[in-house]
């Protein structure tokens, strides 16, 4: 197996004067894969996604390992930090309608990304923000780029969002439900378009999502969080044969076109599951 | 054209709020000036005037007539531009008060560069380091500018700057010795100086303007850092503010290129509206420092019970902030994409 | 939360919530400040005759001027009378202004807001329309004009001050009152038949009051500002009464030889109205639903 991009080893995440731990001790390594990252609200499922970047201000970060290529993210300073991020780490976050700053042109916040971390002049990046515009299938990407946030739809802004995000070809993408604001409609449609870059340009992907249906079908692991820890890592296509309650209790909760009538299962959390080790 | 049309009737709806208001305003300043207790013609005769002269001059103010008839000569007058005479100085009102204008004028315009100067940084400073210590300084600093009576700040700080250490210059626009010798041409010291070359009296001038400013400057420097603050926390908080660190913008440049820009507007707003508060500010420091405006003019009447004058400026001041509401509506249309 | 189940025993709704937030109020320090000097100027105004060293009117010509010490503790004035038995009295005055400004404000602003709030509509327009008047002036300026036109005395100042501090009141109180006017238990008091005057004094006033006290109260520090300021100008209180403004303005021809003319009444303005900001800072933050949980 080819060098790990991501070696996460006993991840613990504490947030300013809080009593216990958000994050209790994930380990995980991921390669050039797609890698979902599942579990409900307050598992800590998003938590985990920022530790990486380091953009968790009053929360206390340890791990016996988190190493992203070559350094440990742990020791770095901020200034390395600073190059790190959006060059090769970047996140796609949930709503374009709240990520993407609503006075400043689309295009312009795109560009952004590019001449923070090259050399180049202000052409040099808007042409850069440009062919990346076109490459999210947006149609008419020189208008775009003179819009402001409000004056595009949800599923142009998420495109958007992955525009910049991977205009620096980053190593790791960390998508955190990428889709989950937007109509059902265009969902798919934004996920294929992540899908074939993440494929193309060879990124590690994490996709954080409480979307057991949509991570089975674009990832290629799965790790399920409960409550701050990783209680079953499958791959995606064994997600049936999971084998936690937990994972069944939440397969047993989704809804199946033509699956009986009867009313969906309700997850029955057990306490024993707070303490087991994965 | 939806937007066009949209914008064309919020334009009429404010047209009409703005007519509306004056109206009322009108009303107001016409109503203290006649039904209070307070006798213009008295002010006018003079104690000892005998009961004819009273009358007629009772009768030659028109307040005889009905009220209503009273309040259409005062609306006709007041839009002619004829806002009667002052007693005290024999000058048209309107007259007194263009002339006492500018040094006012100069001295918020100071002021209000101060007061932003220092409440813009603070109140971001403080909106950052919410909660920590620097938070709590700031806020403490701001309130005590607001606590402070300035009357009293002014008299301090002419003992202490002035009179102990001679830092500053003490009371009016310039010093004793230079009085006249600059021609008026805009009312503005510091600008006709410069005009007429005298830097004597230019670098008197800011020695004089730099005490007074600076504590009206402060104490309305506590309502724009509180309003910064708050307005920067709502940035902070917002998406687009990881966005920024994510692609890896520093702290710095996401709060100055990234939130600072979306409070740009607002603060805009509030800058203009403490400025109209400077006014408020000005009619006490004025007193304390002889400064030669419209706060001293106003105090000045008061105290010897000419209500024209009064209310002339009681009136401008008015128009001055519904002009400054008026200002800060069209900068938000200009400078937020999401009006247009 | 923590905070009302720890007590044992049961305090009525409105009193358990004010014990809630002078206990908010003590955690910080600088609202305990504030709180400490109000409740010092209350008891120096109580028990101003025991406090006060000497008669603040009797004047001593053969002692004017007298810098503090040697009997006085911050010496004397133009004519002779003790400074800090002065100062002592002038709590008093100090707490008229404050107590009868919100006696007259906070019902006019009350019985305005929560009637435009209530009935909407055209009785709305109308009544904010007449806010909005009052609130395009800075509040001092048109109390000057008030007190200008009335004439000048430490009741008029009282009465121009009321007349210019109510429309943020019932701006709040307006807001408040639109809240309440949907819910549930209005309709069903409607529907009973109670009259729109009936249900406004008796189910929509008392839900506003607690948040029109409070800003009552943030309002306090301009109140006192502006009336120092009335008294600065000759305006307000008039000689031989011993308000702070009036102390400064007297105290002011002699100021570059004796200090302590202006100096103490100065702080003992400033002090109370940077306690009523400081208080009303931690009020805010003790009725910011978000700041209470925080902890």
């Amino acid at each position: 197996m080819e060098k790990p991009i991501l070696e996460v080893d006993n991840l613990r995440i504490r947030y300013g004067g809080a009593s216990t731990e958000a994050v209790r001790g994930v380990t995980f390594t991921l390669g050039r894969e797609r890698l979902g990252i599942v579990g409900e609200s307050g598992s800590g499922k998003s938590t985990v996604g920022r530790a990486l970047l380091r953009l968790l201000p009053g929360a206390t970060i340890t791990a016996d390992t988190l190493r992203f290529g070559d350094r440990e993210l742990l020791t770095l300073s901020e200034r390395e930090m600073l190059k790190v991020r959006g060059r090769h780490m970047s996140m796609i976050l949930q709503d374009p309608k709240f990520s993407l700053n609503p006075i400043r042109r689309v295009g312009d916040q795109v560009a952004e990304t590019y001449l923070r971390h090259f050399r180049c002049s202000k052409t040099e990046a808007r042409d850069k923000a440009l062919a990346m515009l076109e490459a999210v299938k947006i149609r008419d990407p020189k208008r775009v780029y003179q819009q402001y946030p409000h004056e595009i739809s949800g599923g142009m802004g998420q495109r958007v969002m992955i525009a910049m995000m991977l205009l620096a070809d980053p190593d790791l993408v960390i998508a955190d439900e990428p889709t989950s604001a937007l109509d059902v409609t265009v969902r798919l449609q934004v996920l294929n378009i992540l899908d074939g870059l993440v494929r193309d340009r060879g990124i590690g992907l994490i996709m954080i999502s409480h979307d057991l249906n949509l991570v089975r079908n674009f990832c290629d692991r799965v790790l399920i969080m409960y409550a701050g820890r990783v209680v079953e890592t499958l791959a995606a296509r064994d997600l049936d044969r999971a084998e936690h309650p937990y994972t069944r209790g939440l397969l047993a909760a989704q809804p199946k076109i033509g699956g009986g009538r009867a009313p969906l299962a309700v997850l029955d959390r057990q306490p024993e599951w707070l303490e087991e080790k994965a | 054209m939806s937007h066009r049309r949209i914008r064309f009737y919020g334009a009429a709806g404010q047209v009409g709020t703005i007519a509306v208001t004056l109206l009322g305003l009108l009303l107001l300043t016409f109503f203290i000036g006649r039904l209070m207790p307070a006798d213009p013609v008295r002010a006018m005769v003079g104690e000892d005037a005998t009961r004819e002269t009273y009358e007629q001059v009772y009768r030659s103010l028109g307040l005889d007539r009905p009220l209503w008839e009273q309040f259409f000569y005062y609306l006709r007058d007041v839009f002619t531009g004829n806002f009667g005479t002052s007693i005290r100085t024999g000058q048209p009102v309107i007259q007194d008060i263009l002339h006492v204008m500018p040094a006012t004028i100069e001295l918020a315009t100071f002021a209000i560069l101060i007061g932003a100067g220092l409440g813009v940084p603070l109140g971001v400073f403080a909106a950052v380091n919410k909660d920590r210590w620097p938070d709590h300084v700031v806020r403490v600093f701001s309130l005590f500018g607001h606590s402070m009576p300035i009357f009293w700040t002014g008299m301090i700080a002419l003992i202490v700057f002035y009179a102990h250490f001679g830092l500053v210059g003490g009371s009016g626009r310039m010093d004793q010795f230079y009085i006249g010798l600059v021609d008026e041409r805009t009312g503005f010291l510091l600008i006709d100086s410069l005009i007429a070359g005298e830097m004597d009296v230019f670098w008197s001038a800011v020695n004089h303007i730099i005490l007074p400013a600076a504590l009206l400057g402060y104490s309305s420097s506590a309502y724009i850092t509180r309003m910064t603050r708050s307005f920067m926390l709502d940035q902070l908080g917002q998406e687009y503010v990881t966005t920024a660190r994510v692609k890896g913008l520093s702290r710095n440049q996401t709060i100055w290129q990234h939130a600072f820009i979306n409070i740009r507007v607002q603060l805009v707003t509030i800058i203009a509206l403490a400025y109209g508060s400077l006014l408020e500010g000005a009619v006490l420091i004025e007193t304390v420092f002889a400064w030669p405006g419209f706060g001293q003019y106003l105090t000045n009447n008061l105290i010897t019970g000419d209500m024209n004058a009064v209310m002339t400026c009681v009136l401008i001041v008015g128009v001055i902030f519904i002009g400054l509401n008026l200002l800060s509506d069209v900068l938000y249309r200009i400078f937020d994409p999401r009006t247009h | 939360m923590s905070a009302s189940t720890e007590t044992t025993f049961r305090l009525p709704a409105p009193l358990l919530a004010l014990k809630n937030i002078v206990l908010f109020l003590l955690k910080s320090p600088t609202s305990a400040f504030g709180l400490a000097v109000l409740t010092l100027l209350v008891l120096v105004a109580a028990f101003a005759p025991l406090i006060a060293t000497h008669d603040p009117y009797a004047q001593d010509l053969a002692l004017t001027l007298q810098a503090p010490g040697n009997g006085h503790l911050f010496g004397t004035d133009e004519l002779g009378r003790d400074i800090f038995s002065r100062l002592v009295w002038g709590a008093r005055i100090t707490l008229t202004i404050i107590f009868l400004v919100s006696v007259v404000v906070g019902p006019i602003g009350l019985i305005i807001g929560t009637t435009a709030g209530y009935l909407g509509g055209k009785v709305d327009t109308v009544m904010m329309r007449i806010t909005d008047i009052f609130l395009s002036f800075p509040s001092l300026i048109l109390s000057l004009a008030f007190v200008a036109a009335l004439g000048p005395s430490l009741n008029n100042a009282i009465v121009a001050i009321a007349l210019t501090s109510w429309p943020p009141i019932a701006r709040l109180a307006r807001a408040e009152a639109m809240t309440f006017r949907k819910a549930d238990y209005i309709s069903a008091a409607r529907l009973q038949g109670a009259s729109p005057a009936r249900i406004i004094v008796k189910s929509i006033m008392p839900m506003c009051l607690p948040s029109v006290l409070i800003r009552l109260t943030l309002n306090m520090a301009t109140v006192i500002l502006t009336a120092a300021g009335l008294g600065f100008l000759g305006l307000g209180a008039q000689p031989p009464l011993p308000e702070w403004g009036a102390m400064i303005a007297t105290g002011r021809r002699y100021m570059l030889d004796s200090w302590w003319l202006v100096t103490f009444p100065g702080i003992s303005i400033l002090t109370v109205s940077l306690a009523f900001n400081l208080l009303g800072d931690g009020l805010r933050d003790a009725l910011d639903p978000k700041q209470m949980n925080r902890r």
